[in-house]
Parts: structure tokens; C-alpha cells; sequence
């Protein structure tokens, strides 16, 4: 289509939706470069609306990489929200991207990410709202080349049939060779090529090359190779050292959710959560030295005018110079009107000085994630921390001013049991008291309680998802309990897990099912106002497949997985002896302060080598090891 | 703390036709900050920068003449101000005038406005629109819709003018609508009044016209 064709079409349908600045560009410090004066271009498309998917530091980062590079462009695309969706389809506007308005067709590569699985059914209408077919088998030569990324690609499986490539890992340095090997391609050069040589990239796997067996009872047997030569596991790629991090981001003119500057301070988290798929994917621990975000900053700042700077990490108070940070930055930016947030503070005092010293503005509540209500299931999750210390941070809390602590909970963990839940409400109450104690009848607890998800990588990889009527039956517990003045909860609906569930450990197969959901409606899974279960259950059913298998099941502690052939850099026979050490209560303690042989050592030995000293927070490899 | 109060006449271009007014004063608030002029903040846990936009301008009009009054902690010349702002503005902002307002308080700018001019650019002839504007015009109410609630539009109207183009392309149009304390007048209830459909047109606004003696 021709742009001013494409552009007059816009122009008459934008003034019809609702925020239309979701869908023109512009903003200030986008990048816009000459689309004739380079080798390969790149569309970054993140499958949920503007406002959500502008706030992704792993699409500015990319952006930042590729456009630093004379001979690369990129370009941001986002789904539409479904009125914008309408008037795509009637007006046949074909999806484009936000710079030069080039529908994505047009691009070498198309790359998705994929942070999480609720965004599958996005990412097949924005495939077919760019009028590219779905199946990556139906695609033709000219089509770009459909490569995925983020935490949901530990296990490809379930999207594999429409992706062309994934990248697994960190994008940062791959991305790049990936380009170069797209732009050292023959002109003309077929697609199945272009693959044979993406393969030689480390941390790139290529579906197509791979078809699963699987046994008689539906279970996975193996992965077998259609092209020899493909590598028998894809090794995570990591960055030895955090990359210099995005000094001039694009600044929305429209309200977005996270509005303000992000910069990541660590990569990785050294707890082990016995849940957390982040913690996995994301290790070993690097930090970013302090004067690298300061210096960061001072650019930051003049360059977006952002009022706001969100220092990210998985668990904030765990970087090691936080304090210093903390009062270099005071120091710095006083009397400027600057706000900065820490994310994911752990439960103790020293969270609580840190938010205050760093606190101009008083936020809604102040959040905690004790994830469970007993010592014991602590231990079980290995987030083991006592109730005591729960309630004198909460204390604090309330002396430094904030009204409402917001406590977060999982129930489905293993071994759990009535008594656990019930402990909910019971830990959510004497919260509340301390806080009457301290500050009077303003305080509030709002209880957000989820239900836990099995992740693949983690050491419950083996276990079920509870079953949706005990989830009911657990949940019904908690409203009856958890009330009255000054309490709040929240909860997830029960189906909006399952679905979360069969997702996270699919196989090959469920492809078909998510491709069936898709073509009778479904999309936007992630929001409870699209979500539609049985729709997904009548995609099984169609599909042959049993929901139940991929949710509820205890998984054999032999079983092949569908995802083995990604390899974390953690070692399964760890995640097992993990598994095992939570069924007996045995915690094990942050992984800085005694290592536990992970794997991620031995599997990056030479990039720790070469990265020597405190920035990663394992310990050293000697010479020869 | 305040230290200066400044007034800026400013253009909000097509790159930001679709930002409102919340958003344009978050844009503000990141301009200063760019151009290293501190605004004045209000106290309290959630400080917010100082600022009185004139009228606000809604979504998807353009405007070649908006009126903003900053506060700044710091006092600058009108000349400085206006040269840093420059290097600083967004795509779809252009400042006109930076003039200093002697009167550190009191005459704040949305109790001063009395009326704003729009220029809509129409897609196309449409038959008869002369008749309908005199008619709309000569009439001595017009009862619409918005929001839900019935409101009478005749009284907000000051002035409506087809001006014919000189190259045959289609006409604009020339709307002067009152801001008076029961209501605002708004350029696209006049055109869905005449029956033209508002999102085919470009809507500018032209001028914002401050009480008598007020505009220095």
C-alpha cells in the first residue's frame, strides 16, 4: 500500500477511536532514518496496546541497539485496542509500524516479544492484521522473518509452528548478529538459507528444524532433528556485563502505565524463590555500578524531562550499593522535583528507610510480598521470612507515613492447605492491628491474593496447578475471613490461572489450540473483559486435547519435559534436588552468600572470566576450572 | 517557592493533535525540565508544577494560539526563557511569545478568557450550509446533547462565517464561540448543529480572546 494512501486512511480513522495518539508516532526522541539507506530492517512488535507495551524496557533497549547502527533501522509496532482493530479491518489498513508508517510486510524482520503467555492470541492477530499468514510453513520468501523473544520463550513449544526463529535469552548481543547475518545473506537468498545460517547464532533456535515425539500417553518423548546439524540444546544467551543502558528513550505524549524513565540497576535475583520463573531466566546476578547510573541519570533527565526515574531490578533492596545509591541520588537531585521508585523491596527495615529517604511523594501503599501467610510455606517457597519480621516492617511502615500496605499472596503452593489459607487472613488482620496501633483507624491492608502457576525451568516445574474447585473453595474461604473495616481483597479468577497454566508447560501441540482460540475470538487473555474461557475450552476440545493434562497433572520426576532442549544455564538435576529439598522444608539461602552449583557457572565460565570482580554476584572461576 | 510568573503564547501542532489537556501539561512540566527551568511546585506529599493553561483545547484540534501562565523559582529573562524552550520543545509545540506578568498572583487565565475563534477546514462542499448557518444564526436557541445532558448551544455561539477558498478547493469555516461561566462553546457541536460530521474536518483554534484590558 502506498504511504500517503495508508496515511489519508489513517487520518480519516483516527479522529473515530478512542486515543488515537496510541496509534501516530512521533513522539519526542523517536527515531525516524532514511528506509532506503539501510541493509535491514526490523519492525519491534510488542502484541498489547501503546500504553502497556510502551513501558517495556526490553523493546527500548532493543530499539536503542538496533538504531545505534547505521545499517539497521527499527521501528515500534503495538496492537490496536479492538475499536482501532475495527477500523483497521474496514478500512484495510494493514498494521504499521509507528515511524514511517510502513506496514509490518514490508520488514526484513519482525520481531515479538513475548514476555508472557497471555500475549499468544495477540501476537497471531497482529501477525494477521499485518496480513502475514499465521503458520510460518504458509509464509511466503518475501514475508519478514518472524523471530520471538522474552521470558515466555523458555518454552517455545506452544507458539513454535509460528515463529521462525526464538531468540532465548538476553537480546542485547544477539540481536545484532542476527542482523548481520540477515544483511550477509545473498540477495535473493531463500528463507530456509537465511535459517541454516541463523543456526550457527548461539541462543537461537529454530523450530522448523526440530519435529517432537511424543509417547502413547500424550507425554513428551523426545526432539528429533530434521536437520543434523541443528544444535541439540540452545544455551541462553547473557551479557557478560549490563550494556549501557537507553540515554535518550522516547518520551509518550499519552498517558502510559509505567509513565517515566526506567533504568535497570540489576539483572537477576540471588534469593531462589522456588516459583519464579525470573529468577531462573535472568541469572547469574550483574549489577550496574553506581556511578554508571548516576551518570546515566544526569543524562536521562535533560534528555526526556521525565519527573519520575524507575531504577529496576527483581529485588531492589538486594543490590549491593543500594544504600550509598540511594543517598548519591539524594544528594544529586534535591530540590528538582524528582521522584524515583524501587520496585520489589524485600520485607525489612531497611526497605522501609530507603523508600522514605527517596520518597518526595507519598505513594497509594507500600507493598509487600510475603507470597505466603506461614513460616512453614515460606520455607516450602523458600522465601523464608518470620512472621515477626513481616509485622516489624509493617510497623515501620505506618511510622514513616504510609496509610495502606498492600500484601501480596499466592494460594496453590504446594502442600498447602486450609490452614495455610486461613492464615491469610489471619497474618492480613494483625497487619492491620499493628497499623491501628501505630497510626490509629487510617491504616488499611489491601490483600491481593493470586493463585500459583507451576513455571517451566523452576523446581516446580513437576508440579500441578490447583484445581479450579479447591482454588474456589480457598478463595470463597478468604472473602468470608478476610473482611471488614479497613481490609481489602482482590483476587484472580480461578479460569484466568488454568489458562495461565496450560500455557506456561504446553507442548507442540497446544499451538493447535491457541490457534483455534484465536480464529473464534480469542485475544487480549490477559484482560478480564476479553477473557473468554469457554472459548478455550471448546479450542481443546477441538483440538483432541485435554486441558487438564497440561494443568493439573503432577508431573514424574523422570519426565521429559517439551522444553528440555532450552537450556537456562541451570541445570535440571538442580531444579530437582530443589524440588526435593522444598518437599522436605529445607530452605537454601541467598546464592551470594554460599553457592550452590546451579550449572550457571560452569555454562558461562568463560564469560565470567573475562568479567571479573564483584559486578556478577558469583563467585570467581580460577584459571583452568 | 514562585519567583517569576511568565506567559506563553504557543502553537499545538498536527504531532500533537491527539495529546489532551492532562497530557499537554505533562509535556509542559517535561519541556521546563529539559530546558533547566525550574517551574514552581505546590507543597505537600505530591508536589505538582504551577502552571494555568488558558482553556483547554480538546483531543484532535490544533491550535495556533494557546495561552499558558508557568511559574518559575527562579527569575530568567523573557528572552532566555524563550531560547531554551526552543532547543527543548517537542515535535508539535512551537512557542510564539514569552512575556513576563508583573502580578506574581490573582488574575489567573481561565477567569480571564472571554471567547475563542476557530478556523475548520471542511472536506468538501456542502450544499445548502449557508442557509443552515443563517438559519442557526437568526434562531434564538439550539438544544443539544452532550454527555447526556440537553444544553442550549445558541447563546455560546458569537459568530459563524463560510469563507470561500480562492483555489477551489473546499470552504473553511470561521466559528466564534463564548466562554461564559454555564458553559464552554465547542467548535464540533456547532459543526454536527450544521450537520457536517466534526472527524471529517481539521478544527484550529485560532485565538483566545482575553476580557477587555486584560490582554497587555
Amino acid at each position: 500500500m502506498e504511504f500517503t494512501q495508508l496515511n489519508q486512511k489513517l487520518a480519516k480513522v483516527l479522529p473515530t477511536v478512542e486515543m488515537p495518539g496510541r496509534y501516530t508516532g512521533g513522539e519526542l526522541n523517536q527515531i525516524s532514518k532514511d528506509w532506503q539507506k539501510v541493509d535491514v530492517r526490523t519492525a519491534l512488535l510488542f502484541p498489547e496496546i501503546y500504553d502497556l507495551g510502551m513501558s517495556n524496557l526490553g523493546l527500548m533497549i532493543l530499539y536503542d541497539i538496533i538504531n545505534q547502527e547505521p545499517n539497521y533501522l527499527a521501528e515500534r509496532s503495538f496492537i490496536p485496542w479492538v475499536d482501532m482493530e475495527a477500523a483497521l479491518r474496514s478500512e484495510n489498513i494493514p498494521l504499521y509500524s509507528l515511524e514511517s508508517k510502513h506496514p509490518l510486510s514490508d520488514f526484513d524482520i519482525l520481531a515479538v516479544s513475548l514476555p508472557y503467555e497471555s500475549l499468544y492470541t495477540n501476537f497471531l492477530n497482529a501477525l494477521d492484521l499485518a496480513q502475514i499468514p499465521i503458520y510460518a510453513k504458509d509464509r511466503a520468501e518475501d514475508h519478514p522473518l518472524v523471530i520471538a523473544g522474552g521470558h515466555s520463550t523458555f518454552n517455545p513449544e506452544p507458539i513454535a509452528p509460528f515463529i521462525d526463529a526464538a531468540v532465548i535469552g538476553e537480546g542485547e548481543e544477539i540481536i545484532l548478529e542476527i542482523l548481520e547475518t540477515y544483511a550477509r545473506s545473498q540477495p535473493g537468498s531463500s528463507k530456509l538459507d537465511k535459517l541454516n545460517q541463523l543456526k550457527e547464532i548461539e541462543g537461537l533456535y529454530i523450530p522448523a528444524f526440530y519435529e517432537p515425539v511424543y509417547n502413547a500417553d500424550g507425554t513428551f518423548s523426545k526432539l528429533e532433528k530434521t536437520v543434523a546439524e541443528a544444535p541439540d540444546q540452545i544455551l541462553k544467551r547473557i551479557v557478560g556485563k549490563l550494556p549501557p543502558p537507553p540515554k535518550k528513550p522516547i518520551v509518550p505524549y499519552i498517558d502510559t502505565v509505567h509513565n517515566r524513565a526506567p533504568l535497570e540497576i540489576m539483572r537477576g535475583c540471588t534469593r531462589g524463590c522456588r516459583f519464579c520463573h525470573a529468577g531462573i531466566v535472568t541469572r547469574p546476578v550483574r549489577e550496574r555500578p553506581v556511578e554508571e547510573i548516576l551518570e546515566t541519570m544526569d543524562t536521562l533527565i535533560p534528555n526526556t524531562g521525565y519527573s519520575e526515574i524507575g531504577l529496576l531490578s527483581l529485588s531492589s533492596s538486594d543490590y549491593t550499593q543500594i544504600v550509598g545509591l540511594v543517598e548519591a541520588i539524594n544528594k544529586r537531585f534535591a530540590g528538582q522535583n524528582i521522584a524515583i521508585s524501587l520496585p520489589s523491596l524485600r520485607i525489612e527495615s531497611v526497605s522501609v528507610s530507603l523508600m522514605d529517604a527517596l520518597s518526595g511523594k507519598r505513594r497509594s501503599g507500600f507493598t509487600l510480598a510475603p507470597e505466603a501467610a506461614t513460616e512453614r510455606l515460606r520455607n516450602i517457597i523458600n522465601k523464608p521470612i518470620s512472621d515477626q519480621q513481616l509485622l516489624d516492617t509493617a510497623k515501620e511502615i505506618y511510622r514513616h507515613g504510609w496509610h495502606t500496605i498492600k500484601l501480596y499472596f499466592m494460594i496453590g503452593h504446594p502442600t498447602e492447605t486450609l490452614a495455610d489459607v486461613e492464615a491469610i487472613a489471619d497474618l492480613s488482620k494483625r497487619v492491620l492491628q499493628v497499623g491501628i496501633q501505630t497510626i490509629g483507624n487510617r491504616a488499611k491492608v489491601n490483600a491481593s491474593v493470586g493463585t500459583f502457576v507451576p513455571k517451566p525451568h523452576t523446581p516446580f516445574q513437576w508440579v500441578g496447578v490447583m484445581p479450579q474447585d479447591e482454588i474456589t473453595e480457598k478463595l470463597d474461604l478468604l472473602q468470608r475471613e478476610l473482611r471488614g473495616r479497613g481490609l481489602k481483597l482482590n483476587w484472580n479468577d480461578p479460569r484466568e490461572t488454568h489458562f495461565e497454566s496450560w500455557l506456561s508447560r504446553g507442548d507442540r501441540k497446544l499451538a493447535e489450540v491457541i490457534y483455534k482460540a484465536w480464529q473464534s475470538g480469542a485475544k487480549f487473555d490477559a484482560w478480564r473483559e476479553h477473557f473468554d474461557f469457554p472459548l478455550w475450552q471448546e479450542a481443546f476440545a477441538e483440538a483432541g486435547l485435554d486441558p487438564e493434562f497440561y494443568s493439573t497433572r503432577v508431573r514424574a520426576e523422570d519426565e521429559v519435559f517439551p522444553w528440555d532442549h532450552i537450556n537456562p544455564g541451570v541445570k535440571k538435576s538442580f531444579l530437582l534436588e530443589d524440588y526435593q529439598w522444598s518437599q522436605e522444608g529445607k530452605t537454601r539461602a541467598d546464592c551470594r552468600v554460599n553457592c550452590f552449583s546451579c550449572g550457571i557457572l560452569p555454562a558461562y565460565n568463560d564469560l565470567r572470566r573475562q568479567n571479573p570482580g564483584t559486578l556478577w554476584l558469583c563467585p570467581e572461576v580460577s584459571r583452568g576450572k | 517557592m514562585k519567583k517569576q510568573r511568565v506567559r506563553i503564547r504557543f502553537s499545538k501542532t498536527e504531532a500533537m493533535r491527539f495529546t489532551g489537556h492532562l497530557d499537554l501539561i505533562l509535556t509542559w512540566e517535561r519541556t521546563f525540565r529539559r530546558a533547566s527551568l525550574p517551574l514552581s511546585y505546590s507543597e505537600g506529599f505530591n508536589p505538582r508544577p504551577i502552571m494555568n493553561l488558558a482553556v483547554p483545547l480538546p483531543l484532535g484540534f490544533i491550535s495556533s494560539a494557546e495561552i499558558g501562565d508557568f511559574w518559575l523559582s527562579d527569575e530568567f529573562t523573557p528572552d532566555q526563557i524563550r531560547n531554551s524552550l526552543d532547543k527543548s520543545l517537542p515535535p508539535g509545540l512551537i512557542v510564539h511569545d514569552v512575556q513576563e506578568i508583573p502580578q506574581l498572583h490573582g488574575g489567573k487565565l481561565p477567569s480571564l478568557v472571554e471567547r475563542s475563534d476557530y478556523m475548520i477546514t471542511l472536506p468538501n462542499d456542502y450544499p445548502g450550509l449557508q442557509e443552515k448557518i443563517d438559519l442557526l444564526l437568526q434562531s434564538s436557541q439550539c438544544i443539544r446533547t452532550r454527555k447526556r445532558k440537553e444544553y442550549d448551544l445558541r447563546p455560546l455561539i458569537h459568530d459563524i462565517m463560510l469563507v470561500p477558498s480562492d483555489d477551489g478547493s473546499p470552504p473553511s469555516l470561521r466559528v466564534s464561540l463564548l466562554i461564559l461561566p454555564t458553559g464552554t462553546g465547542r467548535p464540533d457541536e456547532v459543526l454536527s448543529a450544521l450537520d457536517i460530521p466534526p472527524h471529517e474536518t481539521i478544527i484550529c483554534r485560532t485565538a483566545i480572546i482575553l476580557k477587555a484590558g486584560e490582554e497587555k
